[in-house]
């Protein structure tokens, strides 16, 4: 697993992250989310805004790890907004509206022997998100955008 | 009241992050889910979990949690305890369950 870290900021104060996520590769789980919150600490966000940043961090990454092949979580930090795209190649979700429910989850079981696959993924996100959209194609992948603003606002 | 203080009135092991238990308990957690975890315990909260493998450590960092409890004589993965270092977490042990875990410690909680 290749993890960059390569953060760039240039003169409007813009942070840009990339890390590649390789699917089942559950050892390095979480070291893509907890690598931003680290960045977001560092330059001072609110701890409020940073949570709602590494929940749905982490949720979009373990989407990649549990369900797909491969995939990029990618994030934009600027002192307004964070934005968080994750993209993987993978086998897609055929049904967003039941993905979209909390407790309805297609994980195997030895996935949620450990604990994940709750079904509460997608959910999760959605509500730490002040936007979210997702583009799903079946058998070739899917495509999330989080932006969360730099502003106070209740969980 | 400290982890530290935590560890002595629950008979708990120290697996991990032994430079941390001077940090104060906000409260506690009980899952074995992780998102769930991950939407409803509050930083500072000590976790008591039966999951032993390394991603307790991914969403214990990203909260900033002050503890971790593995319960029921559950023996965490030493790639587990290896992170929980590298990142400096705290990993404890009980030989009780999460119910006798979780009962004791809400009573340390909220007395007084």
């Amino acid at each position: 697993m290749k993890n960059g870290t390569n953060p760039e900021a240039d003169r409007d104060q813009k942070i840009c992250l990339s890390f590649n996520v390789e699917g089942g590769n559950f050892l390095s789980a979480g070291e893509a989310s907890i690598r931003l919150k680290h960045t977001l600490q560092h330059i001072g966000y609110p701890a409020s805004l940073i949570r709602r940043v590494a929940v749905a961090a982490y949720e979009a990454e373990m989407n990649i790890i549990i369900h797909a092949d491969s995939g990029v979580l990618k994030a934009e930090v600027t002192p307004e907004a964070v934005t968080i795209w994750a993209e993987d190649k993978g086998p897609g979700i055929e049904d967003i509206g039941l993905a979209m429910q909390e407790g309805y989850s297609t994980a195997p079981n030895y996935i949620r022997e450990m604990g994940f696959g709750a079904g509460m993924g997608l959910p999760n996100i959605k509500r730490c998100a002040d936007i979210f959209e997702i583009e799903t194609h079946v058998g070739i992948g899917t495509k999330i955008r989080i932006v969360i603003f730099n502003k106070q606002k209740t969980n | 009241m400290k982890v530290k203080e935590l560890v002595a009135a629950l008979d708990l092991t120290v697996r991990s992050g032994a430079a941390k238990l001077e940090r104060d308990i906000t409260g506690a957690y009980v899952s074995d889910l992780l998102s769930d975890v991950m939407s409803n315990a509050r930083e500072g909260n000590v976790w008591i979990t039966l999951q032993i493998h390394p991603n307790i450590v991914a969403v214990a960092s990203l909260l900033n949690l002050a503890a971790v409890i593995v319960s029921r004589g559950a023996e965490p993965e030493e790639a587990t305890i290896t992170k929980a270092e590298e990142e400096g977490i705290v990993l404890l042990t009980s030989r009780e369950p999460s119910f006798e875990v979780a009962g004791q410690l809400y009573r340390l909680l909220h007395k007084g």
